[in-house]
């Protein structure tokens, strides 16, 4: 653990840097890719939707000695006309017998002939029964959610960072989502309403990560322009590092009770609402950790970069670096020190505003007094 | 409190961390004696971990009707619902608008479901509608009119044979299919009474028998003959389009007998069956609506004998109506002289007029059982919806299967908890023995508050609820993170805990509120715009993240706050959490001498 101090220090002083912002491009094409993949297989394979989407019922049944295949052709013979039977056996001994098509008066007549079947009482056997539409108004009703959030979202995100950060933020999530669903899509997890409940509550945690690190990019990043030493995107991925144990840690934290919910609840239960809501949850929460940290800064800093500001800062960046590149003075041994003492000031936009490069706080001198060698820094 | 008076430090820096923890410990002394003294200690469970009957209902608009799903007639149509459900005798039956169109029925263990599902199911409109003709709900061979054993010459039971159906040799059908109650019962013992010929086959009612093996000869013989208009006159003539419905019904056929007369408007006539098929009704425009019954009771009568009847009243308008529709219908012969009581376009009952009834009340009287007169009694009552209903979902949940879920539920967020708590402890060891009260704490308020909102609004633990709350042990313990990690980040540079802890607290502070608000806000869109498990769901994870901002306020700042002057976190012990090694600083030295100059900074 002490390691994982020392890292999370050695990344907050800088003297460990992924370059996430800086390569975000390559980040971009592996999420196209995997975002590619799951649209095309979303389309080739569809969704694998339960009886909820489809009406039915299904039969939990008490601990029972029958195989599946038994239990299937028990129910099927149980039925006229064409109707899909699945059985599954549960965690509790018990079983899961889905049956599509059927409406409750049939649902309530198998039930007794099948708790005949297995000689139990019928009371002991717990029928579901779905109408047609049912997991029709929830979707429905679910997108509307989904659609209202998202623009709610949106306006409060522009409201406390600004537009790009909120735009960044949207395009994250809709990265989550959509890679959520593909993995559905392409592993045939079935889609009943607990997917759908997984699926609306990444929203809230995606952006729950994405804010944390925007809240730090914000900090960052506040005068800004007053600086010359360094653009957009360098500070941006310095943001970027000095909250990633923090990311690390909310997310790791968050998909720990997920996790016990999908292996415990799961593995007790057999497949149920809890393994649904929790399967949605893992794939989710495991996408919008990587999108909060590889896809929404990176996207901000392109986004900010159009800027006229932005545009005008880099060149004067690239012009001071030339220079300095000319007279021979090593910018770069001051960088992380700076851009860690950014942070560590209340004001850092009347800082930065204040003063130009090196020199711009009186602070920033104390460490060169205290002799660590420059080279110590990359 | 103790401890914030001895602090070296001003209490203006520090916020007064006693005080707000004070503030906390009330509030859950507060809520824990709420919930002893109201006796609430231990949250509602929902059906699926309880055990018991969930029925989803989701409105149609009415066929001419478009808007009639609004507000109002969703909670009337709860309130009969719930008094319905309630009249079985269900004391915990919960009835709850949910959405714009859907209402969630739930019906503890222990009561007959099957019942209540019938009757929660049974949600249709209740129409008087005067009787036309009737029929065997069969077809059956073509035969011609037959005297009813009344000797009353009753043409009515023409059968309407169909080319469909099946041949049966050996033909042992009744051809009479006329419930004729009045004829072999005879019991006009009471004015203004009514001869009931229950259509449901349980009562043992005189009604027609069943017809159950149609004959070879069922040829096509065409539509029932209506009948002789030899009484007054006022018999309605059959509209062209419901006789040709009408002879085209087979009772038999579930699916079409469930069909019948759908989509038809009140003003229509209209071909439908009894609930158990038996008969085939072709039915006038409807005479009295349901909903100008008052009152209906099942009354067993000693006095003349009858048995189980059913008395109703009606109020003004249903009143002038039904006598109008009596005084026509006393006038004429079997089977006009009967009008059906429709629900749901099935013929409950359909019992003939001796006189014309006025002055607000009448009996229906018959064979009834105790409980078939209830059911009608029922009915009659509760039977006029404003709105019609299909059943979306009907889950139910033995009290064994409930349990192993509520099981599941805990072990997961037991394992969660602990999980979590480990992860805490090996990163932030000292540092997670706030976080971990800071858990309990946020724990405790959930339960209590869940309690609690079990009585006051009816909320009840469900498994997606549970889910939430599990779920949300995530978002709580990230707070601590965020709040924990800024603190280090002060430490790093160069800060001694007391102003660390305090100088983290405003930016952590903000992190904590904007991410708190987007999960709220998820919460939130999630709960208005959701229906059935989604809700559940919402809500507890909107509660949890609400108490999240409160804990963090009220109970982790302080804690920390009168904490960060002990040795033990102070001086960053090795156990601390805080200490240099684990944190990333170098020397206590450096950080002290820091310390001066942030000091001498601020001032």
């Amino acid at each position: 653990m002490s390691r994982l101090g020392k890292l999370s220090h050695r990344l907050h002083r800088g003297e460990l840097s992924l370059d996430v912002v800086g390569k975000r491009r390559r980040y971009y094409a592996v999420s196209l890719l995997i975002v590619v993949v799951a649209v095309v297989g979303l389309a080739v394979n569809g969704l694998n939707k339960g009886i909820d989407f489809s009406g039915g019922a299904s039969f939990t049944t008490p601990k029972t000695s029958i195989s599946i295949a038994q239990a299937e052709s028990k129910t099927k013979a149980l039925l006229t006309g064409d109707h899909d039977v699945v059985a599954q056996k549960l965690g509790t001994g018990g079983m899961r017998i889905q049956v599509s098509g059927i409406d409750n008066t049939t649902a309530n007549n198998v039930r007794g002939d099948l708790a005949k079947d297995l000689g139990v009482s019928a009371d002991s056997i717990s029928p579901q029964v779905v109408g047609p539409s049912w997991g029709q108004e929830v979707t429905q009703k679910a997108e509307l959610g989904l659609v209202i959030f998202m623009v709610l979202v949106v306006i409060y995100l522009a409201i406390a960072f600004e537009w790009r950060m909120a735009m960044a933020a949207l395009i994250a999530l809709v990265h989550d989502l959509v890679i959520t669903i593909g993995v559905y899509a392409l592993v045939g997890f079935e889609v009943t309403p607990g997917t759908v409940i997984g699926l609306l509550t990444i929203l809230g945690y995606s952006l729950y990560d994405t804010v944390v690190v925007f809240d730090g990019l914000k900090e960052t990043t506040r005068g800004i322009t007053g600086q010359t030493r360094f653009t957009y995107t360098e500070l941006a991925n310095r943001s970027l590092n000095m909250t990633l144990v923090r990311s690390i840690n909310t997310s790791v934290v968050a998909l720990l009770p997920v996790a016990a919910l999908l292996f415990v609840g799961g593995g007790l239960l057999g497949a149920g609402m809890l393994n649904d809501i929790a399967l949605a949850l893992f794939v989710g929460l495991a996408a919008g950790a990587y999108s909060s940290i590889f896809i929404a800064t990176p996207l901000v800093a392109t986004l900010k970069e159009a800027t006229p500001e932005m545009k005008a800062l880099a060149k004067r960046v690239r012009t001071k670096r030339a220079r300095a590149e000319r007279d021979g003075i090593d910018l770069d041994a001051e960088e992380p020190r700076d851009a860690a003492e950014q942070d560590d000031e209340d004001e850092p936009a009347e800082a930065a505003a204040g003063t130009l490069g090196g020199q711009r706080r009186q602070p920033s001198s104390r460490d060169r007094g205290r002799g660590r060698p420059s080279g110590k820094r990359r | 409190m103790a401890a914030a008076k001895k602090g070296r430090r001003s209490p203006g820096a520090d916020g007064y961390p006693g005080r707000a923890l004070a503030i906390i410990l009330v509030a859950l002394v507060a809520l824990a004696s709420a919930m002893f003294i109201s006796n609430n200690k231990t949250p509602r469970l929902g059906i699926d971990l309880a055990g018991g009957t969930e029925i989803t209902l989701t409105a149609k608009n009415n066929p001419g009707q478009p808007n009639s799903i609004n507000k109002t007639n969703m909670n009337t149509a709860a309130d009969i619902i719930g008094k319905r459900v309630n009249g079985l005798g269900v004391s915990e039956a919960g009835v709850q608008t949910q959405g714009s169109k859907n209402i969630v029925v739930d019906i503890p263990k222990g009561t007959n479901t099957q019942q209540a599902e019938k009757l929660v199911g049974t949600t249709a409109q209740l129409y008087f509608r005067p009787v036309i003709t009737l029929a065997a709900g069969s077809p059956q061979p073509a035969t011609t009119p037959s005297p009813s054993t009344s000797g009353k010459a009753t043409p009515s039971g023409a059968p309407s044979a169909s080319t469909s159906g099946k041949p049966a040799p050996g033909s042992t059908a009744k051809p009479t299919a006329t419930p004729s109650a009045s004829a072999t019962t005879q019991g006009r013992a009471v004015t203004s009474a009514l001869q009931a010929a229950p259509a449901t086959g349980s009562s043992g009612a005189p009604t027609a028998p069943a017809i159950t093996a149609p004959t070879p000869a069922a040829t096509a013989t065409g539509a029932a003959t209506p009948p002789p208009s030899t009484g007054s006159g006022t018999t309605v003539a059959p509209d062209p389009k419901a006789e040709a419905a009408f002879t085209a019904l087979n009772c038999s056929n579930k699916k079409q007998a469930a069909n019948a007369g759908y989509g038809a408007k009140p003003t229509d006539q209209i071909a439908v069956c009894s609930q158990d098929g038996s008969t085939k009704y072709l039915l006038a425009p409807v005479a009295v609506s349901g909903k100008d019954v008052s009152s209906a009771q099942s009354v067993y009568d000693t006095q003349t004998g009858a048995g189980w009847i059913v008395t109703l009243g009606f109020d003004s308008t249903g009143n002038s109506q039904f006598a109008k529709v009596t005084g026509q219908l006393a006038s004429q012969q079997a089977p006009n002289n009967e009008f059906a009581i429709v629900l749901d376009n099935q013929v409950v009952s359909s019992p003939s007029v001796s006189s014309a009834i006025t002055g607000g009340s009448a009996q229906i009287s018959g064979s009834f059982t105790q409980q078939s007169s209830e059911d009608l009694a029922n009915v009659l009552s509760y039977g006029a919806l404003p709105l019609s209903f299909n059943i979306s979902t009907v889950t139910t949940v033995s009290p064994q299967l409930g349990g192993e879920q509520l099981h599941g539920g805990l072990i997961a967020g037991a394992v969660g908890l602990v999980l979590v708590v480990l992860y805490l402890l090996a990163y932030y060891r000292g540092l997670s023995f706030i976080a971990v009260l800071s858990l309990v704490v946020s724990a405790a308020l959930t339960y209590a508050i869940m309690a609690l909102l079990g009585a006051a609004i009816g909320f009840a633990l469900s498994l997606p609820a549970v889910c939430g709350a599990i779920v949300a042990i995530g978002i709580t313990a990230d707070s601590f993170i965020v709040y924990f990690e800024r603190v280090r980040d002060e430490l790093r540079h160069g800060r001694s805990l007391g102003p660390a802890v305090q100088r983290a607290w405003p930016r952590a502070r903000r992190t904590i509120l904007v991410s708190d608000f987007v999960s709220f806000l998820a919460a939130a869109v999630l709960y208005i715009c959701s229906v059935g498990d989604v809700k559940g769901f919402a809500f507890t994870l909107g509660l949890t993240t609400v108490l999240d901002v409160v804990v963090v306020y009220l109970f982790t700042k302080p804690l920390l706050t009168i904490l960060a002057r002990r040795p033990f976190y102070s001086d960053g012990h090795k156990w601390s959490g805080l200490n240099p090694e684990s944190v990333g600083f170098n020397a206590p030295l450096r950080r002290v001498r820091r310390q001066a100059r942030t000091e001498v900074k601020e001032a």
